[in-house]
């Protein structure tokens, strides 16, 4: 087996002060191997995109992070702010959902390029233009020359988002967090966008954690999947084997919202009823007022994740019965 | 860009033949009338008569007007009546010590305006940013003319380190003089300023786009400056140009307080003397003035948000 990549152990993330403060990220733990995408997945208010952000210390302030981030042998929650600054951008980057908020609307993208590469690269000032225009190039958006003096405005959704991963990828990252990089866009753009983050993935030789709703994303582009339900993990693994047999009632819940054929995809809020607020989160196991499978147990004891085959985990006492229950689609 | 900046300026076409015809209006709305003012309320018929043909008074007032844009064409804004100038003249003279207070005065509140509103920002709700609130609440309560005094007694009469009135002479002696008089005047705008800017800095430092520059990895003062502080200054320069008629109006009164000799006192000696041709170019100048830093302000917002100059 290879090195781990990024090693997440024990992270959790609370927002507001002692006393009042709520847990969005409750104690999860996962590991990216060199290469891989792995998913993570959830409803919105999950915890997936707090997770991502806790990563990279990007969370605002009154908020507090705990357990380790460890990449590269360094953890990245108590490095110091300049060490922190090399990793963020250099070895790790961000992109996120809305290119139209998080392009910075009245600096040109050019600008916006090389203040990465300034930042992590010893180019001069020409070779910096040079590498923004192979990175345009990179990214697909033909007639960089002209396109690097405009500003976001002046391009369309799915070009921005192109735009955001080639100041992402300037100074050529070994992981890409990417937080729902196509949920803002149309259907044939978002393919267009997942192909070029998996090409990218392959030609710069990143590992890549893709956080996304929409499982139909993750079956096409993701190599090992975690499932978050109310800032939990409660299932992961390969990709296959979890889509093939899951082992947690939310994750099969999850599976069977999802139309089996054709191209169309729906939000995973077919399951009944909605998922709880950080401030009511259920005692024992979060999902058991939504649950078919619970029973006494489920409402008072907090499931933790066990081994399955093939490294695959769940968090769910009654894991046999979800499994002999099986799913519409399997 | 280019494109924005011309079409603003021909902007200013229509703008100016507007204050043309205002002041027109104005003036002849004012109580009194200019040949009673001139003559004396005791003066003969026959000579009243004579000084409204000299000023075109007896004419219909569409054609007054058509000698009104003549005469401000060629340059002519008519004859002080009190102090027997031209009023073009006497705008030459006075105007420039006017803007020249104007500026200072704007250049020291942004000057304090703009850090303060930094400390106040990330120091949200800390110790310095109740201070800094607070103390800029006092300014922005107290009256121009008293501050002005207060100045005046300690930092003029008192302790002697700045003259307590008057102008000066040569450059850098204006500065000194207007030191004081500016920085009561600035000490108002600095705090609307400072409030503006410190609600935008903190509605900009956990923008989208700000977390994104962060997760770049580049450092926390390229981030402030290119990142936060430019886009919280768009709102702030308007703001600001919207500022600068009060300003004036501020002005006039510091210039009394200080017995400075600028348009304001002008201003006010001319209107309680009836004097009205001044009144009228006075009036004019300054309306000029302000349309030009509307101007200004409005090609520092373009250039400072690109998606305005569309
Ligand atoms: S632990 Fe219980 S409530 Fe939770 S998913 Fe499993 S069966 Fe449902």
């Amino acid at each position: 087996m290879t090195e781990v990549a990024l090693q997440v152990s024990n992270l959790t993330t609370t927002f507001g002060h002692q006393g009042t403060a709520v847990t969005a990220v409750d104690d999860i733990s996962f590991d990216v191997m060199p290469g891989e995408v792995l998913g993570l997945v959830g409803e919105s208010g999950s915890g997936k995109s707090v997770t991502l952000r806790s990563i990279m210390r990007l969370m605002p302030q009154h908020s507090s992070v705990t357990g380790r981030v460890l990449w590269q042998g360094r953890d990245l929650l108590a490095m110091p702010e300049p060490e922190l600054r090399k990793v963020r951008g250099g070895e790790i980057s961000m992109i996120f959902q809305e290119p139209t908020t998080a392009l910075n609307p009245v600096l040109p993208v050019a600008v916006q390029i090389e203040e990465n590469l300034r930042a992590h690269t010893t180019l001069s000032k020409a070779d910096r233009g040079k590498r923004s225009l192979e990175l345009m190039d990179l990214v697909g958006i033909s007639d960089a020359k002209r396109r690097l003096t405009q500003y976001p405005h002046q391009f369309s959704g799915g070009m921005r988002q192109r735009v955001m991963i080639a100041i992402a990828l300037a100074s050529t990252p070994k992981l890409l967090l990417a937080d729902e990089p196509t949920t803002a866009l149309d259907l044939t753009i978002q393919d267009q966008i997942l192909k070029l983050i998996l090409d990218l993935r392959d030609e710069l030789k990143m590992s890549v954690v893709l956080v996304t709703h929409d499982l139909g994303v993750v079956a096409a582009t993701c190599d090992r999947m975690a499932v978050m339900y109310a800032g939990r993990i409660v299932e992961s693994g390969p990709v296959a084997d979890v889509f093939g047999q899951p082992n947690h009632a939310y994750t099969r819940g999850l599976l069977g919202s999802v139309p089996r054929s054709g191209t169309e995809r729906s939000p995973l809020l077919s399951i009944e009823g909605t998922p709880p607020g950080l401030m009511n989160r259920p005692t024992g196991c979060a999902f058991n007022p939504r649950c078919e499978f619970a029973t006494d147990r489920c409402r008072s004891e907090n499931p933790v994740l066990q081994a399955m085959a093939h490294g695959h985990e769940a968090a769910c006492f009654h894991s046999d019965r979800v499994k002999a229950a099986g799913w519409a689609g399997s | 860009m280019s494109l924005y900046f011309l079409r603003r300026l021909l902007q200013l076409i229509p703008t100016f033949a507007f204050i043309l015809l205002v002041v027109f209006v104005l003036v002849r709305l004012l109580p009194g009338d200019p040949v009673s003012a001139i003559l004396g309320v005791h003066a003969k018929d026959a000579d009243v008569a004579r000084i409204k043909h000299d000023l075109g008074l007896d004419q219909p007032i569409p054609v007054q007007f058509l000698f009104f844009l003549k005469s401000v064409a060629i340059g002519d804004l008519g004859t002080s009546i009190q102090l027997k100038l031209p009023v073009v003249s006497l705008i030459a003279q006075r105007l420039p010590v006017t803007v020249m207070l104007t500026v200072m005065a704007a250049l020291m509140a942004v000057l304090m305006a703009v850090p303060l509103a930094f400390i106040a920002a990330l120091r949200r709700d800390g110790a310095a940013d109740s201070t800094i609130r607070g103390a800029f609440q006092v300014g922005l309560s107290m009256p121009v003319f008293y501050l002005g005094l207060i100045l005046l007694t300690v930092f003029g009469a008192r302790l002697g380190w700045f003259p307590v009135g008057g102008y000066g002479e040569g450059f850098i002696d204006h500065v000194y003089h207007l030191f004081l008089p500016a920085f009561s005047l600035a000490l108002s705008l600095a705090a609307i300023l400072m409030r503006n800017l410190r609600a935008s800095i903190i509605g900009v430092v956990d923008a989208e786009y700000v977390v994104f520059a962060r997760s770049k990895g580049i450092a926390p003062l390229i981030i402030l400056v290119r990142h936060v502080l430019r886009s919280a200054l768009i709102s702030t320069v308007a703001l600001f140009g919207l500022s600068v008629g009060t300003l004036l109006g501020g002005a006039v009164i510091t210039e009394t307080v200080f017995a400075i000799p600028g348009a304001g006192r002008l201003m006010i000696d001319s209107i309680y003397g009836r004097d009205y041709p001044v009144v009228q170019g006075m009036t004019m100048a300054l309306a000029v003035v302000v349309s030009l830093t509307f101007f200004l302000t409005d090609m520092v917002e373009a250039w400072l948000d690109p998606r305005v100059a569309r």
